[in-house]
């Protein structure tokens, strides 16, 4: 069923995703590695503040105790609170580079709005995160932080995964989609299921809405997630980059099933009386928040890849070129 | 396979607007709310009391059951922090509770009552609340005081007042205060040292008490006449008894707490 890509005529639009030729640009690819991933400790970071109750520890924002570069004395709730607003101002900063950068370097124009979008999201959240503390901490906009920081993070993630040496270079492996629902459909599917997830867990955290609706669209997550991983593991496992991206997709699910559990026996089960944010909790649902971005990374992650080498213009194409010769 | 894809994504759209829904009601029920608590809000003039005929109650609170362990506080985050690491949720001993506010509830009708000029001051001292409870009437002053070598930030997240949130240096002056609206067991916290809990009450007459570590409370300067006396503990929620006091009475109303009781009114 494997064709390489050469034999078949492209769809337009599948010509403008593939790179054409166009060189590897290694200095922004690493840049956009290292963006990426200064943002997941910045999840890891804001996660921290969540876990002990430390988002108003600094009650003003843009400032902090009045002063915008002075930097407190960095203990208790303060040192959550305000490492979390350094390192957001370092990863604003990458942001900017980076947008610039794509800007100027990048051959393909979409690229540069991507930039564009991180830069965007990036400002947003922050403006998120000043206007929670300001209003102390409204479920829905804390809800809107917790969320637009995964977005942004999947951002990052994409801009890396795109400049990467394999995507520009390599010419990708493709094999058409037979099957119903197509693998795209559910990848995205996928997406859709994790970001009603972590809204209702961020509702939850944050104190807006119960426990049980994220519990109980944890099975939905469950069972959409297995079905994706499954057939894109079971039906492509030969093409690599699809392959990778579901099984580390399934792993994730698998880690964050547990954290789930533990999250819930820490913070639900035993926690509700605790005199403080107690250790095991912050340590599990900092853990679950962190995996909870990866697990939405890579399920975009792998919609991107199935979207390059399992395309679904296939019957499409066959309808319509049907009667006339096809050109070899 | 397509109709249950149809399927799924329905029933995820319709719950995201039920929950957008809900939140939505959540707030303007608030702001409404806090509507007719203004409009409730000027107080009655003063109607005099005549001191020769005062009544006043006074009484034991226990606690019925196995004492709850104290939960142990971790201060370890903020080296400045050097205090009793008991949290004080509920605070028995020999079976009597403290921490418990008691107060007129019901009986007094329409009758204004003159605001102290004093304040009632809450300490922060060794990275905890100085009372863990205490009552104020609503427009008193309250002064909060910094005695750590450390900042606080004070926050209390009120139901019916207005929520604020302040930072405090060391040595900083004292912060003025005061809360518009009745509210009884107003949470206050730090969420520089998420440990620090306290509560605030907040009410329209100056009828009201603490319980002591032995458990003992004494309300004084009660005109005669019927009254529902309140007792309310920030785990254990609100209980009541009535009381008919005559001319001079000087009543004894002893309140007990049953272990695992629910906090219903919290
Ligand atoms: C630029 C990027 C930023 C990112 C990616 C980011 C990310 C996050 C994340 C992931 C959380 C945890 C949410 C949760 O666990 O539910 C969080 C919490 C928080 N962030 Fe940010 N943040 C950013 C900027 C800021 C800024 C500039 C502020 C400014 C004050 C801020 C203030 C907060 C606060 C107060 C919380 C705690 C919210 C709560 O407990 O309700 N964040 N952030
Ligand atoms: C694969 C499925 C799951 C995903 C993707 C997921 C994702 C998340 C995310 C992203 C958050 C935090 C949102 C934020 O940033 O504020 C969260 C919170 C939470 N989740 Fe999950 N979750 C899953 C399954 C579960 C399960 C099965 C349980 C429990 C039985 C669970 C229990 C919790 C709890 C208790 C919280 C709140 C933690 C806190 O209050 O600090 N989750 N989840």
């Amino acid at each position: 069923m494997s064709l390489p890509v050469g034999d078949l005529q492209r769809s337009p639009r599948q010509v403008d995703l593939r790179s054409l030729a166009m060189p590897y640009n290694r200095g922004l690819h690493r840049f956009a590695v290292f963006t990426a991933s200064v943002t997941f400790l910045l999840l890891v970071a804001g996660a921290l503040v969540t876990s002990n109750d430390a988002g108003l520890s600094v009650p003003d924002w843009p400032t902090t105790f009045g002063s915008i570069y002075k930097i407190p004395h960095m203990v208790g709730g303060v040192k959550f609170e305000h490492g979390h607003r350094m390192l957001a101002e370092l990863v604003g900063l990458l942001t900017i580079i980076l947008a610039l950068w794509t800007w100027r370097a990048e051959p393909r124009r979409w690229m540069r709005y991507l930039g564009l979008g991180a830069l965007a999201a990036v400002v947003i959240q922050g403006v998120l995160g000043g206007i929670t503390v300001l209003f102390y901490l409204p479920p829905a906009i804390s809800t809107a932080h917790a969320a637009v920081a995964q977005t942004f993070f999947c951002i990052a993630v994409s801009i890396a995964l795109f400049t990467g040496h394999r995507w520009v270079e390599e010419q990708p492996r493709v094999e058409f989609d037979f099957t119903r629902p197509r693998l795209v459909t559910l990848t995205l599917l996928s997406i859709v299921v994790l970001y009603v997830q972590l809204i209702l867990g961020a509702m939850f955290r944050h104190h807006g809405l119960g426990w049980w609706p994220h519990v109980a669209n944890s099975v939905i997550v469950a069972l959409v997630l297995t079905w994706t991983g499954v057939r894109a593991i079971s039906v492509y496992s030969n093409i690599r980059a699809v392959k990778k991206a579901a099984v580390i997709l399934l792993g994730l699910l698998v880690c964050q099933l547990c954290l789930g559990f533990m999250a819930f026996a820490t913070r639900v089960a035993w926690g509700h009386d605790a005199a403080q944010p107690e250790l095991p909790m912050v340590i599990s649902t900092v853990a679950h928040v962190a995996v909870g971005a990866l697990l939405l990374a890579t399920a975009v992650v792998l919609a991107i890849q199935v979207w390059r080498h399992v395309p679904v213009a296939f019957e499409e194409r066959v309808a319509g070129t049907q009667g006339k010769p096809v050109a070899a | 396979m397509k109709k249950k894809n149809c399927l799924t994504m329905l029933c995820l759209i319709v719950l995201i607007g039920l929950l957008t829904s809900c939140s939505k009601k959540e707030q303007s029920s608030n702001a409404s709310e806090e509507k007719a608590a203004t409009a409730n809000a000027p107080a009655a003039p003063a109607t005099p009391i005549d001191p020769n005929t005062v009544a006043s109650i006074s009484g034991t609170v226990k606690f019925d059951g196995a004492a709850p362990k104290p939960a142990k506080i971790d201060m370890s985050q903020d080296p400045a922090c050097k205090g009793t690491n008991q949290a004080e949720n509920i605070v028995v001993s020999d079976g009597d509770l403290a921490n418990v506010f008691v107060y007129v509830k019901d009986g007094l009708g329409n009758r204004g009552f003159d605001v102290p000029k004093d304040p009632v001051v809450i300490d922060q001292q060794g990275c905890k609340y100085h009372p863990h409870v205490l009552g104020v009437m609503t427009g008193q002053n309250l002064e909060i005081k910094n005695d750590d070598q450390t900042t606080h930030n004070i926050h209390p997240t009120p139901k019916d007042n207005r929520e604020w949130n302040e930072s405090q240096p060391p040595s900083a002056a004292p912060i003025e205060k005061s809360f518009a609206r009745e509210e009884v067991m107003l949470p206050v916290k730090c969420n520089q040292h998420p440990w620090m809990k306290m509560y605030i009450n907040v009410i329209k007459n100056p009828f009201y008490a603490v319980t002591d570590k032995n458990g003992k409370y004494e309300i004084k300067g009660l005109p005669p006449g019927t009254y529902t006396i309140a007792f309310v503990q920030e785990k254990l929620g609100e209980q009541t008894q009535q009381v008919t006091l005559a001319p001079k009475d000087s009543k004894t109303i002893d309140q007990t707490f049953k272990a695992g009781a629910a906090a219903g009114s919290m």
